[in-house]
């Protein structure tokens, strides 16, 4: 591992910015129709001079073609041929930039098709969500979906950029009140972290560079906020948990960390014998995966999920040599003090904060297939490196964002079957326990996948929860 | 939202991607019977290589490598491509395009390149042996199409790619189950740039064909591109073949991959090179993805890489 990175510019002697010291943020984008979130994206690539000649070209050629004056920055993103012809955005589509500052992935949601699973999937990676929201109509439902999707994922931060503020000459009223509307939704949903920005997509207005058109607004650009949250490693999953304590300083986020203890599934047991790289490492045993999350450290006390089993970290490893300690995101192979049964899909968790393994537990389940599920199906679940058989017990409803009261968990409405892209509230029985937890507190150990048993597919995504919507004193996970 | 600086960060971009290029290497080789990585020599390839061997460490890589092989190589990669093989004590499978040639089950394009016809023989090899998942070096940032493929990407019994009916990837639980027939292609450095594979090449001291550094070279212009005099290539009588001192960005076939004219002779020249670049990696270099803007989609859907 290098050097801790940088939180100011990091140049290279070349002036190019160097990845080596810079951090990393992961970011979605989500926005309903027409509310220029191409142009945003277009306009986030180009202000920040990561459009290649060729591929800007190509598009200033296309705009052409189409009898477009201005250069469409739209075109950059889109990626197939059906959605060139069709002139929409079909599926996900991942871009990178960076800034001396940090680099960048973005996964671009498309509002048109599919909204939800597309919002979902590019949601459940992101360290921040930028929800585009066209100034002349303000909150609208698809708006409301899409915070509703933060929410139930837990997305630590979310920024709403108020598009086209240049249709409305600039003026500082609409953007007040759509600021007023969105915090008010956000904090009935429990959003812990939402900031506003009046922007024009189409004119870079406080995109990257701060507008001299809008002098009632002194808060940061949308580019500035991206280049200083915090990203998972830095404790933003640990700050947003916090926050839902009551924890508002960002700087506690790390002791909001040590607090919830730290998870590593198990991906592989690297057992070399006459494969080792050489003769001392022939008796080796470790235990391979990426930390979940937290900092695990040699002599912390270990329970082995879901047998229960005890013993402590005796060394981490990598390849480039031995780690007194390990972050979240690092991948390392960890030797454990007593032989211990241990396989792929067995989690390491610190004993400190343990869940135990349940074979019951209730979850919101996003559902992103053509056919509905219902009571009684069986699926697989995905759960860190474990697959297990599953049954969906009840389903409970499903969430409507149009009722009134705005809560995740007020906003669930009757339903018996989930049909594409709902969201419901579902129990599942499992064949095997596993060390589920609430998603609340823990991003990785709390999400899940339903899959298809017969053709693997994927089926949903899940966010298991401890408390039932309504029935605060039942315990939501049970044994 | 609060003005108060974030904890530093722990991990840098480039520990970012590799811890996440290992986390992809592992969990596919957990779940399949039979993985192999297409390994042509080229920089993603061996960076790919690379990332398996930490993944595996102490233990040795457990799978073999497959090479397409167009038989229209640069010797230098050939020669790199086997001491590699060799250092690490692994086993490797070549597909001969020529193969096919000879026999008929593929004839030679009018334009002379081969690119596009290593898609049968890579699923016959794929069939042959019975490989369920196939590591592989794309990246996203190298093209449109591929901005939207799945780290993990299902293929079906003629390797194709359906890019309307891809499964959502969520959170970093990939999905590489499979019907028999099918198999699943992965993609390990899906979300690295041109500029990370660089940076990571020279951060870990990676060895690499000798054609990605400035050399002198007898070259001809053609399409905008400089290609070198070789077997594969037909010289016209009009081309004018002149010494210009050049590198590769990509070395495939070595009908259509072209060089471009750069001074660059160490990793961190390269590295200035590629960030001040003003033309795309593909873009520059390789004459069959110009064809069409659709091109890398449609080739794709056919079970290319």
């Amino acid at each position: 591992m290098s050097a801790a990175p940088q939180t100011t510019d990091a140049l290279d002697s070349a002036g190019v910015p160097d990845t080596t010291r810079t951090s990393l943020l992961r970011f979605a984008t989500a926005g309903s129709v027409d509310d220029g979130k191409s142009t945003l994206v277009g306009r986030l690539l180009h202000d920040t001079k990561s459009i290649l000649a060729d591929a800007y070209e190509a598009v200033e050629r296309v705009s052409k073609e189409r009898g477009s004056e201005e250069v469409d920055l739209a075109l950059l993103t889109d990626g197939l041929r059906a959605e060139r012809e069709q002139g929409i955005t079909i599926d996900v589509a991942y871009r990178y930039f960076s800034t001396p500052r940090r680099t960048f992935i973005l996964a671009d949601c498309p509002g048109h098709v599919q909204y939800t699973r597309n919002t979902v999937t590019g949601a459940s990676t992101a360290d921040a969500l930028v929800v585009l929201i066209d100034a002349r109509y303000g909150v609208v439902e698809q708006t409301k979906r899409h915070l509703a999707v933060a929410a139930l994922l837990r997305v630590p931060h979310v920024i709403i950029a108020v598009n086209k503020i240049d249709l409305l000459d600039y003026a500082s009223g609409p953007f007040r009140s759509i600021s007023q509307h969105v915090q008010t939704h956000a904090e009935s949903l429990g959003l812990p972290n939402v900031i506003c920005v009046p922007v024009s997509a189409l004119n870079g207005d406080n995109v990257a560079e701060r507008s001299d058109n809008t002098p009632w607004y002194e808060g940061p650009t949308v580019l500035e906020i991206l280049e200083t949250v915090p990203s998972i490693d830095q404790g933003a999953d640990a700050f947003a948990a916090a926050h839902r304590h009551g924890v508002t300083h960002p700087g506690r986020a790390d002791a909001a960390a040590e607090e919830i203890g730290w998870r590593l599934p198990v991906q592989l047991v690297l057992r070399p014998q006459d494969a080792a790289v050489s003769e001392e490492y022939r008796e080796y045993r470790g235990y391979a995966g990426q930390v979940a999350e937290g900092t695990i450290r040699v002599g912390d006390e270990v329970v082995v999920q879901p047998s229960g089993k005890r013993t402590t970290v005796a060394g981490i490893d990598t390849a480039t040599g031995p780690l007194d300690e390990a972050h979240t995101g690092q991948s390392v192979a960890v030797r454990l003090a007593d032989e211990v049964d241990i396989a792929r899909g067995d989690l390491l968790s610190s004993a400190s904060d343990a869940t135990e393994s349940t074979k019951t537990f209730h979850a919101h389940v996003a559902w992103l297939t053509d056919r509905p599920l219902r009571v009684r199906d069986r699926v697989l679940v995905q759960h860190g490196s474990a697959v297990v058989q599953a049954m969906v017990t009840t389903i409970d409803g499903i969430l409507d964002i149009s009722l009134p009261g705005g809560t995740l968990d007020s906003s669930i409405a009757k339903g018996h079957e989930l049909q594409l892209n709902d969201i419901g509230v579902v129990s599942l029985q499992l064949a095997q326990p596993l060390a589920v937890e609430d998603y609340g507190n823990h991003r990785r150990t709390g999400a899940f996948c339903l899959l298809d048993p017969q053709d693997g597919n994927t089926l949903a995504a899940g966010t298991a929860r401890a408390q039932v919507p309504g029935t605060a004193d039942e315990s939501y996970i049970s044994i | 939202m609060t003005t108060d600086t974030p904890a530093p960060a722990r991990l840098s971009t480039l520990d970012s991607l590799e811890a996440e290029g290992i986390h992809i290497i592992r969990e596919a080789v957990g779940t399949a019977r039979k993985p192999v990585l297409l390994f042509s020599g080229g920089k993603d390839s061996v960076v790919v290589l690379h990332l398996a061997t930490k993944a595996f460490w102490p233990g040795k890589v457990p799978f073999e490598l497959l090479h397409v092989d167009t038989g229209h190589n640069f010797d230098e990669v050939i020669e790199f491509r086997d001491r590699t093989v060799e250092k690490l004590g692994l086993r490797l499978q070549v597909a001969k395009v020529q193969d096919y040639i000879d026999d008929g089950r593929l004839r030679e394009r009018p334009d002379g390149t081969r690119n596009p016809l290593q898609t049968v023989p890579l699923l016959d090899a794929i069939t042959e042996h019975k490989y369920d998942v196939v590591f592989g070096g794309a990246r996203r940032d190298e093209e449109k199409a591929r901005a939207k493929e799945r780290v993990v990407s299902l293929r079906d019994e003629f390797g194709a790619w359906d890019p309307r009916n891809q499964r959502p990837e969520l959170w970093n639980l990939y999905n590489p189950r499979h019907l028999p027939g099918q198999h699943v292609r992965v993609f390990p450095l899906s979300n690295w740039t041109e500029l990370d594979v660089w940076r990571y090449i020279e951060a870990e001291g990676i060895e690499l064909p000798p054609l990605y550094y400035a050399h002198e070279r007898e070259v001809f212009q053609r399409d905008g591109m400089w290609l070198t005099p070789h077997d594969s290539v037909r010289v016209r009588d009009t081309d004018v073949i002149e010494k210009r001192t050049v590198r590769y960005r990509t070395v495939g076939d070595a009908s259509c991959t072209g060089a471009v004219e750069s001074p660059a002779v160490s990793i961190q020249d390269v590295i200035a090179e590629v960030a001040s670049t003003r033309i795309t990696e593909r873009g520059a270099t390789r004459a069959d993805d110009r064809m069409s803007e659709a091109a890398m989609e449609d080739r794709k859907k056919e079970g290319y890489f």
